[in-house]
Protein backbone atom coordinates (compact mmCIF):
# COMPACT_ATOMS: atom_id res chain seq x y z
CA UNK A 1 0.00 0.00 0.00
CA UNK A 2 1.17 3.33 -0.66
CA UNK A 3 2.70 5.72 2.39
CA UNK A 4 -0.19 7.69 1.78
CA UNK A 5 -3.26 5.96 2.59
CA UNK A 6 -1.91 4.91 5.83
CA UNK A 7 -3.34 7.11 8.11
CA UNK A 8 -2.87 4.83 11.40
CA UNK A 9 0.63 5.21 13.56
CA UNK A 10 2.96 2.77 14.67
CA UNK A 11 3.37 0.26 12.12
CA UNK A 12 7.38 0.34 12.65
CA UNK A 13 7.19 0.26 15.82
CA UNK A 14 4.31 -2.28 16.14
CA UNK A 15 6.27 -5.17 13.36
CA UNK A 16 9.34 -3.71 14.50
CA UNK A 17 8.90 -5.16 18.05
CA UNK A 18 6.77 -8.26 17.05
CA UNK A 19 10.24 -9.17 14.47
CA UNK A 20 12.42 -8.80 17.53
CA UNK A 21 10.55 -10.13 20.52
CA UNK A 22 9.35 -12.98 17.88
CA UNK A 23 13.14 -14.00 16.54
CA UNK A 24 14.57 -13.53 20.48
CA UNK A 25 12.03 -16.03 22.12
CA UNK A 26 11.12 -18.50 19.65
CA UNK A 27 13.57 -18.48 16.02
CA UNK A 28 16.77 -17.69 17.41
CA UNK A 29 16.36 -20.35 20.03
CA UNK A 30 14.73 -23.05 17.25
CA UNK A 31 17.34 -22.52 15.48
CA UNK A 32 20.26 -23.73 18.18
CA UNK A 33 18.76 -27.21 17.80
CA UNK A 34 19.58 -26.98 13.93
CA UNK A 35 22.67 -25.45 14.16
CA UNK A 36 23.89 -28.27 16.91
CA UNK A 37 22.37 -31.26 14.74
CA UNK A 38 24.59 -29.47 11.79
CA UNK A 39 28.35 -29.87 13.92
CA UNK A 40 27.52 -33.49 14.24
CA UNK A 41 28.67 -35.91 11.71
CA UNK A 42 25.84 -37.73 10.20
CA UNK A 43 27.10 -41.50 11.28
CA UNK A 44 26.66 -40.33 14.98
CA UNK A 45 23.25 -38.13 14.29
CA UNK A 46 22.07 -41.60 12.85
CA UNK A 47 22.99 -43.70 15.47
CA UNK A 48 21.32 -42.00 17.82
CA UNK A 49 18.08 -41.04 15.85
CA UNK A 50 17.64 -44.62 14.07
CA UNK A 51 18.73 -46.98 17.10
CA UNK A 52 16.09 -49.58 18.04
CA UNK A 53 14.93 -48.18 21.66
CA UNK A 54 14.61 -44.41 19.58
CA UNK A 55 12.60 -45.96 16.88
CA UNK A 56 10.19 -48.38 19.44
CA UNK A 57 9.40 -44.72 20.44
CA UNK A 58 8.55 -43.56 17.29
CA UNK A 59 6.31 -46.37 16.77
CA UNK A 60 4.72 -46.21 20.19
CA UNK A 61 4.16 -42.16 19.77
CA UNK A 62 2.87 -41.82 15.97
CA UNK A 63 1.19 -45.15 16.82
CA UNK A 64 -0.83 -43.93 19.92
CA UNK A 65 -1.05 -40.42 18.59
CA UNK A 66 -2.94 -41.82 15.59
CA UNK A 67 -5.04 -44.04 17.85
CA UNK A 68 -6.28 -41.14 19.85
CA UNK A 69 -7.12 -39.01 17.52
CA UNK A 70 -9.03 -41.49 15.72
CA UNK A 71 -10.56 -41.83 18.82
CA UNK A 72 -11.14 -38.42 19.07
CA UNK A 73 -12.79 -37.86 16.03
CA UNK A 74 -15.58 -40.15 16.43
CA UNK A 75 -16.74 -39.42 20.28
CA UNK A 76 -15.86 -35.33 19.66
CA UNK A 77 -18.05 -35.42 16.71
CA UNK A 78 -20.94 -37.21 18.72
CA UNK A 79 -20.17 -34.93 21.66
CA UNK A 80 -20.13 -32.01 19.31
CA UNK A 81 -23.29 -32.93 17.84
CA UNK A 82 -24.71 -33.44 21.04
CA UNK A 83 -23.68 -30.53 22.72
CA UNK A 84 -25.11 -28.24 19.41
CA UNK A 85 -28.20 -30.20 18.59
CA UNK A 86 -29.92 -31.91 21.67
CA UNK A 87 -31.01 -30.32 24.59
CA UNK A 88 -30.15 -32.38 27.71
CA UNK A 89 -29.91 -31.55 31.71
CA UNK A 90 -26.32 -30.25 32.43
CA UNK A 91 -25.25 -28.90 28.61
CA UNK A 92 -24.05 -25.52 29.73
CA UNK A 93 -21.26 -27.62 31.91
CA UNK A 94 -20.37 -30.07 30.08
CA UNK A 95 -19.77 -27.61 27.15
CA UNK A 96 -17.76 -25.41 29.37
CA UNK A 97 -16.10 -28.72 30.64
CA UNK A 98 -15.04 -29.84 26.99
CA UNK A 99 -11.66 -27.54 27.46
CA UNK A 100 -11.09 -29.18 30.79
CA UNK A 101 -8.24 -31.04 29.39
CA UNK A 102 -6.55 -27.64 27.99
CA UNK A 103 -6.94 -26.06 31.48
CA UNK A 104 -5.86 -28.89 33.80
CA UNK A 105 -2.22 -28.71 33.95
CA UNK A 106 -0.84 -32.04 32.11
CA UNK A 107 0.84 -33.43 35.48
CA UNK A 108 -2.67 -33.04 36.99
CA UNK A 109 -4.17 -35.06 34.27
CA UNK A 110 -1.13 -37.33 34.59
CA UNK A 111 -1.19 -38.80 38.20
CA UNK A 112 -5.30 -38.32 38.41
CA UNK A 113 -5.39 -40.75 35.25
CA UNK A 114 -2.79 -42.95 36.37
CA UNK A 115 -4.72 -43.24 40.28
CA UNK A 116 -7.68 -43.95 37.98
CA UNK A 117 -6.15 -46.47 35.54
CA UNK A 118 -4.02 -48.10 38.05
CA UNK A 119 -4.48 -51.68 39.26
CA UNK A 120 -5.60 -50.77 42.40
CA UNK A 121 -7.97 -48.17 41.04
CA UNK A 122 -11.63 -46.98 40.60
CA UNK A 123 -11.14 -48.08 37.01
CA UNK A 124 -8.46 -50.21 37.09
CA UNK A 125 -9.57 -52.78 39.88
CA UNK A 126 -12.73 -53.38 37.04
CA UNK A 127 -10.90 -53.96 34.18
CA UNK A 128 -8.16 -56.10 35.95
CA UNK A 129 -10.31 -59.24 36.37
CA UNK A 130 -11.16 -58.64 32.56
CA UNK A 131 -7.52 -58.91 32.36
CA UNK A 132 -7.11 -55.44 30.72
CA UNK A 133 -4.01 -53.36 31.96
CA UNK A 134 -3.90 -49.84 31.33
CA UNK A 135 -1.81 -48.05 33.61
CA UNK A 136 2.12 -48.54 33.29
CA UNK A 137 2.19 -49.88 29.62
CA UNK A 138 1.37 -48.95 26.22
CA UNK A 139 -2.70 -48.40 26.81
CA UNK A 140 -1.59 -45.97 29.49
CA UNK A 141 -0.06 -43.52 26.86
CA UNK A 142 -3.58 -44.21 24.66
CA UNK A 143 -5.96 -43.48 27.16
CA UNK A 144 -3.77 -39.71 28.54
CA UNK A 145 -3.20 -38.76 24.94
CA UNK A 146 -7.27 -39.03 24.28
CA UNK A 147 -7.49 -37.05 27.12
CA UNK A 148 -5.48 -34.15 25.91
CA UNK A 149 -7.25 -34.59 22.88
CA UNK A 150 -10.33 -34.53 22.98
CA UNK A 151 -10.98 -30.46 22.74
CA UNK A 152 -9.53 -30.32 20.25
CA UNK A 153 -11.80 -32.24 17.65
CA UNK A 154 -14.74 -30.56 19.90
CA UNK A 155 -13.69 -27.28 19.50
CA UNK A 156 -13.20 -27.35 16.03
CA UNK A 157 -16.34 -29.32 14.69
CA UNK A 158 -18.59 -27.52 16.74
CA UNK A 159 -18.82 -24.23 15.32
CA UNK A 160 -19.30 -25.54 11.47
CA UNK A 161 -22.50 -27.64 13.55
CA UNK A 162 -23.46 -24.20 14.60
CA UNK A 163 -22.89 -22.33 11.42
CA UNK A 164 -24.73 -25.20 9.01
CA UNK A 165 -27.41 -24.00 7.04
CA UNK A 166 -30.30 -26.24 8.45
CA UNK A 167 -31.52 -25.16 4.80
CA UNK A 168 -29.37 -28.19 3.16
CA UNK A 169 -31.38 -30.56 5.48
CA UNK A 170 -34.56 -29.75 5.23
CA UNK A 171 -34.05 -29.72 1.06
CA UNK A 172 -32.76 -32.95 1.30
CA UNK A 173 -35.62 -34.52 3.67
CA UNK A 174 -38.14 -32.66 1.15
CA UNK A 175 -36.98 -34.50 -1.68
CA UNK A 176 -37.37 -37.72 0.21
CA UNK A 177 -33.92 -38.57 1.68
CA UNK A 178 -33.98 -40.39 5.10
CA UNK A 179 -32.09 -38.92 8.13
CA UNK A 180 -29.13 -40.94 7.60
CA UNK A 181 -28.53 -40.63 3.92
CA UNK A 182 -28.71 -36.76 4.49
CA UNK A 183 -26.11 -37.21 7.35
CA UNK A 184 -24.25 -39.22 5.11
CA UNK A 185 -24.75 -37.33 1.90
CA UNK A 186 -25.13 -33.49 2.91
CA UNK A 187 -24.40 -32.72 6.64
CA UNK A 188 -21.19 -35.03 7.19
CA UNK A 189 -19.17 -33.86 3.83
CA UNK A 190 -19.64 -30.40 5.06
CA UNK A 191 -17.97 -31.10 8.66
CA UNK A 192 -15.45 -33.22 6.86
CA UNK A 193 -12.60 -30.52 6.87
CA UNK A 194 -13.38 -29.47 10.36
CA UNK A 195 -12.87 -32.92 11.38
CA UNK A 196 -9.76 -33.48 9.44
CA UNK A 197 -8.16 -30.88 11.37
CA UNK A 198 -9.22 -31.65 14.49
CA UNK A 199 -7.96 -34.66 13.92
CA UNK A 200 -4.50 -33.28 12.99
CA UNK A 201 -4.63 -31.06 15.89
CA UNK A 202 -5.03 -33.64 18.35
CA UNK A 203 -2.49 -35.52 16.74
CA UNK A 204 0.03 -33.13 16.64
CA UNK A 205 -0.61 -32.20 20.31
CA UNK A 206 -0.19 -35.80 21.15
CA UNK A 207 2.94 -36.65 19.23
CA UNK A 208 4.51 -34.00 21.57
CA UNK A 209 3.16 -34.36 24.33
CA UNK A 210 5.00 -34.96 27.56
CA UNK A 211 3.32 -34.29 31.19
CA UNK A 212 0.17 -36.39 31.07
CA UNK A 213 2.11 -39.13 29.55
CA UNK A 214 5.09 -40.34 31.64
CA UNK A 215 2.88 -40.86 34.84
CA UNK A 216 0.77 -43.44 33.53
CA UNK A 217 3.29 -44.91 30.72
CA UNK A 218 5.11 -46.97 33.11
CA UNK A 219 8.41 -45.58 30.85
CA UNK A 220 9.33 -49.31 29.90
CA UNK A 221 11.97 -49.44 27.29
CA UNK A 222 10.58 -50.75 23.51
CA UNK A 223 7.27 -50.96 25.39
CA UNK A 224 5.84 -47.98 26.86
CA UNK A 225 8.76 -44.99 26.11
CA UNK A 226 7.39 -41.88 24.07
CA UNK A 227 9.50 -39.88 21.89
CA UNK A 228 10.00 -36.71 24.50
CA UNK A 229 11.24 -38.98 26.59
CA UNK A 230 14.28 -40.17 24.88
CA UNK A 231 15.32 -36.59 24.40
CA UNK A 232 14.90 -36.43 28.64
CA UNK A 233 16.53 -39.81 29.02
CA UNK A 234 19.74 -38.37 26.95
CA UNK A 235 19.53 -34.44 28.79
CA UNK A 236 19.95 -37.07 31.95
CA UNK A 237 22.96 -38.24 30.78
CA UNK A 238 24.25 -35.06 29.47
CA UNK A 239 24.20 -36.74 26.07
CA UNK A 240 23.39 -32.77 24.89
CA UNK A 241 23.88 -34.01 21.18
CA UNK A 242 21.84 -37.31 21.38
CA UNK A 243 18.75 -35.31 22.68
CA UNK A 244 19.39 -32.29 20.37
CA UNK A 245 18.99 -35.02 17.36
CA UNK A 246 15.77 -36.47 18.55
CA UNK A 247 14.82 -33.34 19.18
CA UNK A 248 15.70 -31.97 15.20
CA UNK A 249 12.95 -35.03 14.03
CA UNK A 250 10.60 -34.05 16.20
CA UNK A 251 10.98 -30.55 15.12
CA UNK A 252 10.60 -31.34 11.31
CA UNK A 253 7.79 -33.56 12.00
CA UNK A 254 6.16 -30.59 13.98
CA UNK A 255 7.08 -28.15 10.80
CA UNK A 256 5.17 -30.71 8.58
CA UNK A 257 2.12 -31.44 10.84
CA UNK A 258 1.90 -27.20 11.07
CA UNK A 259 1.52 -27.18 7.24
CA UNK A 260 -0.82 -29.74 6.89
CA UNK A 261 -2.96 -28.10 9.62
CA UNK A 262 -2.97 -24.88 7.98
CA UNK A 263 -3.73 -26.24 4.52
CA UNK A 264 -6.45 -28.40 6.10
CA UNK A 265 -7.79 -24.89 7.81
CA UNK A 266 -7.74 -22.62 4.58
CA UNK A 267 -9.88 -26.00 2.93
CA UNK A 268 -12.02 -25.60 6.35
CA UNK A 269 -12.44 -21.98 5.51
CA UNK A 270 -13.28 -22.10 2.20
CA UNK A 271 -15.97 -24.70 2.58
CA UNK A 272 -17.54 -23.01 5.12
CA UNK A 273 -17.93 -19.66 3.31
CA UNK A 274 -19.09 -22.00 0.20
CA UNK A 275 -22.27 -23.21 2.27
CA UNK A 276 -22.98 -20.04 4.19
CA UNK B 1 -2.47 -23.74 15.86
CA UNK B 2 -2.55 -26.21 18.33
CA UNK B 3 -4.68 -24.37 20.85
CA UNK B 4 -7.85 -25.69 21.71
CA UNK B 5 -11.46 -23.66 20.70
CA UNK B 6 -12.35 -20.95 17.49
CA UNK B 7 -11.28 -18.04 18.48
CA UNK B 8 -13.56 -15.88 20.43
CA UNK B 9 -14.95 -13.27 17.67
CA UNK B 10 -18.32 -14.20 16.27
CA UNK B 11 -19.70 -17.03 18.44
CA UNK B 12 -23.23 -17.04 18.60
CA UNK B 13 -24.79 -20.45 19.92
CA UNK B 14 -28.53 -21.58 18.56
CA UNK B 15 -30.88 -22.76 21.23
CA UNK B 16 -31.11 -26.34 20.36
CA UNK B 17 -34.91 -26.52 20.54
CA UNK B 18 -33.99 -24.87 17.00
CA UNK B 19 -33.34 -28.41 15.16
CA UNK B 20 -34.90 -30.02 17.72
CA UNK B 21 -38.74 -28.91 16.83
CA UNK B 22 -38.10 -29.21 13.11
CA UNK B 23 -39.23 -32.20 11.27
CA UNK B 24 -35.80 -31.84 8.96
CA UNK B 25 -32.93 -31.63 11.47
CA UNK B 26 -34.88 -33.91 14.44
CA UNK B 27 -33.16 -36.95 15.06
CA UNK B 28 -35.18 -40.11 15.87
CA UNK B 29 -35.71 -40.93 19.52
CA UNK B 30 -33.23 -44.37 19.35
CA UNK B 31 -30.74 -42.29 17.62
CA UNK B 32 -30.65 -39.49 20.08
CA UNK B 33 -30.82 -41.67 22.60
CA UNK B 34 -27.61 -43.50 21.32
CA UNK B 35 -25.85 -40.99 20.52
CA UNK B 36 -26.16 -38.95 24.01
CA UNK B 37 -25.42 -41.96 25.83
CA UNK B 38 -22.03 -42.95 23.60
CA UNK B 39 -20.98 -39.85 24.20
CA UNK B 40 -21.76 -38.35 27.58
CA UNK B 41 -20.64 -41.78 28.84
CA UNK B 42 -17.22 -41.41 26.82
CA UNK B 43 -17.07 -37.68 28.50
CA UNK B 44 -17.95 -39.05 32.31
CA UNK B 45 -15.21 -41.41 32.30
CA UNK B 46 -12.01 -39.37 30.38
CA UNK B 47 -12.72 -35.42 31.24
CA UNK B 48 -15.21 -35.88 34.55
CA UNK B 49 -14.21 -39.14 36.55
CA UNK B 50 -10.12 -37.28 36.84
CA UNK B 51 -11.47 -34.35 38.26
CA UNK B 52 -13.41 -35.74 40.56
CA UNK B 53 -10.34 -38.19 41.56
CA UNK B 54 -8.32 -34.88 42.20
CA UNK B 55 -10.58 -33.63 45.13
CA UNK B 56 -11.19 -37.25 46.30
CA UNK B 57 -7.73 -38.07 46.72
CA UNK B 58 -6.91 -34.66 47.84
CA UNK B 59 -8.75 -34.88 50.81
CA UNK B 60 -8.57 -38.89 51.40
CA UNK B 61 -6.38 -37.99 54.84
CA UNK B 62 -8.33 -35.66 55.93
CA UNK B 63 -8.33 -31.65 55.93
CA UNK B 64 -5.68 -31.98 58.45
CA UNK B 65 -2.95 -33.09 55.95
CA UNK B 66 -4.40 -31.07 53.35
CA UNK B 67 -3.71 -28.19 54.95
CA UNK B 68 0.03 -29.20 55.93
CA UNK B 69 0.48 -30.30 52.34
CA UNK B 70 -0.12 -26.85 51.12
CA UNK B 71 1.59 -25.00 53.92
CA UNK B 72 4.88 -26.64 53.50
CA UNK B 73 7.75 -24.73 53.03
CA UNK B 74 8.80 -26.22 49.52
CA UNK B 75 4.21 -25.70 48.48
CA UNK B 76 4.71 -22.01 49.40
CA UNK B 77 7.86 -21.49 47.44
CA UNK B 78 6.57 -23.37 44.47
CA UNK B 79 3.51 -21.58 45.08
CA UNK B 80 4.93 -18.24 44.77
CA UNK B 81 7.65 -19.71 41.52
CA UNK B 82 4.53 -20.46 39.81
CA UNK B 83 2.92 -16.86 40.61
CA UNK B 84 6.36 -15.08 39.59
CA UNK B 85 6.61 -17.10 36.57
CA UNK B 86 3.46 -16.28 35.34
CA UNK B 87 3.50 -12.72 36.14
CA UNK B 88 6.50 -12.46 34.12
CA UNK B 89 5.62 -14.04 31.06
CA UNK B 90 1.49 -13.30 30.68
CA UNK B 91 2.35 -9.06 30.29
CA UNK B 92 4.85 -9.97 28.18
CA UNK B 93 3.48 -11.52 25.92
CA UNK B 94 0.15 -9.82 26.28
CA UNK B 95 2.34 -6.86 25.00
CA UNK B 96 3.44 -8.69 22.02
CA UNK B 97 -0.10 -9.91 21.11
CA UNK B 98 -1.01 -6.38 20.99
CA UNK B 99 1.74 -5.12 18.90
CA UNK B 100 1.30 -8.22 16.78
CA UNK B 101 -1.94 -7.63 16.29
CA UNK B 102 -1.54 -3.91 15.47
CA UNK B 103 0.86 -4.98 12.73
CA UNK B 104 -0.71 -7.53 11.24
CA UNK B 105 -4.29 -6.32 11.35
CA UNK B 106 -3.91 -2.76 10.89
CA UNK B 107 -1.39 -2.74 8.06
CA UNK B 108 -0.71 -4.71 4.89
CA UNK B 109 2.79 -6.27 4.16
CA UNK B 110 4.44 -8.92 2.33
CA UNK B 111 5.19 -11.96 4.38
CA UNK B 112 2.01 -11.61 6.66
CA UNK B 113 0.47 -15.10 6.33
CA UNK B 114 4.23 -16.40 7.13
CA UNK B 115 4.50 -14.13 10.11
CA UNK B 116 1.31 -15.26 11.55
CA UNK B 117 2.26 -19.25 10.94
CA UNK B 118 5.32 -18.25 12.80
CA UNK B 119 3.78 -17.03 15.78
CA UNK B 120 1.66 -20.03 16.26
CA UNK B 121 5.18 -21.94 15.98
CA UNK B 122 5.31 -22.66 20.01
CA UNK B 123 1.70 -24.40 20.02
CA UNK B 124 3.14 -27.09 17.64
CA UNK B 125 6.48 -27.96 19.44
CA UNK B 126 7.02 -30.31 22.04
CA UNK B 127 7.81 -28.54 25.40
CA UNK B 128 10.49 -30.85 25.96
CA UNK B 129 11.80 -29.58 22.99
CA UNK B 130 10.90 -25.99 24.03
CA UNK B 131 12.71 -26.93 27.43
CA UNK B 132 15.67 -27.99 25.64
CA UNK B 133 16.16 -24.97 23.06
CA UNK B 134 17.27 -22.77 25.72
CA UNK B 135 19.38 -25.40 27.95
CA UNK B 136 21.52 -25.56 24.00
CA UNK B 137 21.66 -21.32 24.21
CA UNK B 138 22.28 -20.96 28.06
CA UNK B 139 23.52 -24.08 29.74
CA UNK B 140 26.67 -24.94 30.84
CA UNK B 141 27.68 -26.06 27.22
CA UNK B 142 25.53 -24.24 25.42
CA UNK B 143 26.41 -21.06 23.05
CA UNK B 144 26.41 -18.74 25.69
CA UNK B 145 27.18 -20.91 28.62
CA UNK B 146 31.32 -20.20 28.93
CA UNK B 147 30.07 -16.49 29.21
CA UNK B 148 27.22 -16.71 31.74
CA UNK B 149 29.47 -18.72 33.81
CA UNK B 150 32.32 -16.27 33.50
CA UNK B 151 29.94 -13.47 34.77
CA UNK B 152 28.36 -15.83 37.07
CA UNK B 153 24.79 -15.82 35.92
CA UNK B 154 22.73 -18.75 35.88
CA UNK B 155 19.82 -19.16 33.50
CA UNK B 156 19.61 -22.89 33.30
CA UNK B 157 18.41 -24.89 36.67
CA UNK B 158 17.77 -21.24 38.02
CA UNK B 159 13.96 -18.87 37.75
CA UNK B 160 15.32 -17.36 34.40
CA UNK B 161 15.30 -20.35 32.93
CA UNK B 162 11.72 -21.16 34.46
CA UNK B 163 10.53 -17.44 33.14
CA UNK B 164 12.01 -17.89 29.46
CA UNK B 165 10.42 -21.65 28.93
CA UNK B 166 7.08 -20.47 30.46
CA UNK B 167 6.87 -17.41 27.83
CA UNK B 168 7.97 -19.82 25.22
CA UNK B 169 4.76 -21.94 25.44
CA UNK B 170 2.13 -19.50 26.14
CA UNK B 171 4.05 -16.79 23.53
CA UNK B 172 0.84 -17.55 20.78
CA UNK B 173 -1.87 -17.13 23.22
CA UNK B 174 -2.91 -13.24 23.35
CA UNK B 175 -1.96 -12.76 19.42
CA UNK B 176 -4.12 -15.60 18.28
CA UNK B 177 -7.31 -14.03 19.86
CA UNK B 178 -6.41 -10.71 18.54
CA UNK B 179 -5.51 -10.98 15.03
CA UNK B 180 -8.33 -12.68 13.45
CA UNK B 181 -11.11 -10.35 15.77
CA UNK B 182 -8.92 -6.71 14.46
CA UNK B 183 -8.50 -8.19 10.84
CA UNK B 184 -12.52 -9.00 11.05
CA UNK B 185 -12.86 -5.31 12.11
CA UNK B 186 -11.49 -3.22 9.78
CA UNK B 187 -9.54 -0.29 10.68
CA UNK B 188 -12.08 1.98 9.66
CA UNK B 189 -12.85 3.48 13.29
CA UNK B 190 -9.38 4.21 14.04
CA UNK B 191 -8.72 5.97 11.03
CA UNK B 192 -11.79 7.88 11.21
CA UNK B 193 -9.99 9.11 14.84
CA UNK B 194 -6.68 10.23 13.70
CA UNK B 195 -7.72 11.90 11.08
CA UNK B 196 -10.39 13.91 13.75
CA UNK B 197 -7.03 14.96 15.55
CA UNK B 198 -6.67 11.87 17.95
CA UNK B 199 -2.92 11.00 18.79
CA UNK B 200 -2.03 7.15 18.31
CA UNK B 201 -2.16 6.68 22.12
CA UNK B 202 -5.91 7.93 22.13
CA UNK B 203 -7.00 6.10 19.33
CA UNK B 204 -5.43 2.96 21.00
CA UNK B 205 -7.22 3.43 24.46
CA UNK B 206 -10.34 4.93 23.17
CA UNK B 207 -11.41 3.12 19.89
CA UNK B 208 -9.22 -0.34 19.41
CA UNK B 209 -9.14 -1.62 23.13
CA UNK B 210 -12.64 -1.18 24.09
CA UNK B 211 -13.47 -3.21 20.50
CA UNK B 212 -10.98 -5.61 22.10
CA UNK B 213 -11.37 -6.13 25.71
CA UNK B 214 -12.97 -9.63 25.83
CA UNK B 215 -11.04 -11.39 23.15
CA UNK B 216 -8.02 -9.58 25.21
CA UNK B 217 -9.28 -10.65 28.60
CA UNK B 218 -9.82 -14.38 26.89
CA UNK B 219 -5.96 -14.61 25.91
CA UNK B 220 -5.13 -13.67 29.10
CA UNK B 221 -6.82 -16.02 30.78
CA UNK B 222 -5.87 -19.21 28.42
CA UNK B 223 -2.49 -17.60 28.73
CA UNK B 224 -2.66 -17.38 32.50
CA UNK B 225 -3.62 -20.53 32.67
CA UNK B 226 -0.76 -22.31 30.86
CA UNK B 227 2.20 -20.33 32.04
CA UNK B 228 0.42 -21.54 35.67
CA UNK B 229 0.38 -25.05 34.62
CA UNK B 230 3.09 -26.04 32.01
CA UNK B 231 5.39 -29.13 32.77
CA UNK B 232 7.49 -30.42 30.38
CA UNK B 233 9.15 -27.26 29.08
CA UNK B 234 9.69 -26.26 32.90
CA UNK B 235 11.06 -29.55 33.86
CA UNK B 236 13.87 -29.94 31.65
CA UNK B 237 15.42 -26.12 32.37
CA UNK B 238 14.43 -26.67 36.20
CA UNK B 239 16.87 -29.03 37.73
CA UNK B 240 14.30 -29.37 40.73
CA UNK B 241 16.01 -28.12 43.41
CA UNK B 242 13.38 -28.20 45.91
CA UNK B 243 12.30 -24.73 47.54
CA UNK B 244 14.18 -22.99 44.58
CA UNK B 245 13.34 -24.05 41.40
CA UNK B 246 10.04 -26.12 41.55
CA UNK B 247 7.08 -24.96 40.42
CA UNK B 248 3.42 -26.42 41.10
CA UNK B 249 3.54 -29.04 38.68
CA UNK B 250 6.85 -29.96 39.28
CA UNK B 251 6.05 -30.54 42.87
CA UNK B 252 3.30 -32.56 42.32
CA UNK B 253 5.80 -34.49 40.45
CA UNK B 254 8.10 -34.64 43.24
CA UNK B 255 5.94 -35.83 45.75
CA UNK B 256 4.31 -38.42 43.63
CA UNK B 257 7.56 -40.11 43.14
CA UNK B 258 8.26 -40.16 46.61
CA UNK B 259 5.13 -42.00 47.23
CA UNK B 260 3.41 -38.76 48.85
CA UNK B 261 0.00 -39.39 47.29
CA UNK B 262 -2.14 -37.00 49.38
CA UNK B 263 -0.04 -34.45 49.56
CA UNK B 264 0.98 -34.53 45.62
CA UNK B 265 -2.98 -34.47 44.50
CA UNK B 266 -3.28 -31.68 47.85
CA UNK B 267 -1.39 -29.49 45.55
CA UNK B 268 -2.64 -30.97 42.48
CA UNK B 269 -6.20 -29.88 43.67
CA UNK B 270 -5.26 -26.25 44.03
CA UNK B 271 -4.00 -26.76 40.26
CA UNK B 272 -7.01 -28.36 39.18
CA UNK B 273 -9.13 -25.20 40.77
CA UNK B 274 -7.35 -22.98 38.62
CA UNK B 275 -8.16 -24.97 35.74
CA UNK B 276 -12.44 -24.30 36.97
CA UNK B 277 -11.21 -20.90 37.60
CA UNK B 278 -10.57 -20.47 34.16
CA UNK B 279 -12.88 -22.30 32.41
CA UNK B 280 -15.63 -20.41 34.68
CA UNK B 281 -13.75 -17.12 33.15
CA UNK B 282 -13.55 -18.31 30.41
CA UNK B 283 -17.20 -19.53 29.61
CA UNK B 284 -18.25 -15.79 31.45
CA UNK B 285 -16.61 -13.73 28.54
CA UNK B 286 -17.66 -16.04 25.92
CA UNK B 287 -21.45 -14.92 27.64
CA UNK B 288 -20.58 -11.86 27.67
CA UNK B 289 -19.24 -11.85 23.82
CA UNK B 290 -22.82 -13.94 22.12
CA UNK B 291 -24.82 -11.28 24.87
CA UNK B 292 -23.04 -8.37 23.07
CA UNK B 293 -23.27 -10.21 19.45
CA UNK B 294 -26.77 -10.57 20.28
CA UNK B 295 -27.65 -6.95 20.96
CA UNK B 296 -25.39 -5.36 17.82
CA UNK B 297 -27.82 -8.08 15.51
CA UNK B 298 -30.61 -6.36 17.32
CA UNK B 299 -30.00 -2.87 16.66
Amino acid sequence: MSSASRVLPGFGLSLGFTLAYLSLIVLIPLSAVFFKTATMDFERFWSVVASDRVVASYKLSFGMSLLAAAINVVFGLMLAWAIVRYSFPGKKIVDALVDLPFALPTAVAGISLTALYAPNGWLGQLLEPLGIKIAFGPYGVLVALVFIGLPFVVRTVQPIIEDFDIGFEEAAASLGASRWQTFRRVVFPALLPALLTGFALAFARAVGEYGSVIFIAGNIPFVSEITPLMIITRLEEFDYEGATAIASVMLIVSFILLLVINLLQGWTARSTRRSA
Amino acid sequence: MTSAGSPLAGRLSVSSTHFEDRLATRDSTFVKALILTLSLSFFALFVVLPLILVFVEAFRKGGETYIASLTDPDAISAIKLTLLAAAIAVPLNLIFGISAAWAIARFEFRGKQFLITLIDLPFSVSPVVAGLIYVLLFGAHGWFGGWLQANDIKIIFAVPGIVLATIFVTFPFVARELIPLMQSQGREEEEAAIILGASGLQTFWRVTLPNVKWALLYGVILCNARAMGEFGAVSVVSGHIRGETNTMPLHVEILYNEYQFAAAFAVASLLAFLALVTLFLKTYVEWQVERNVAVENDK
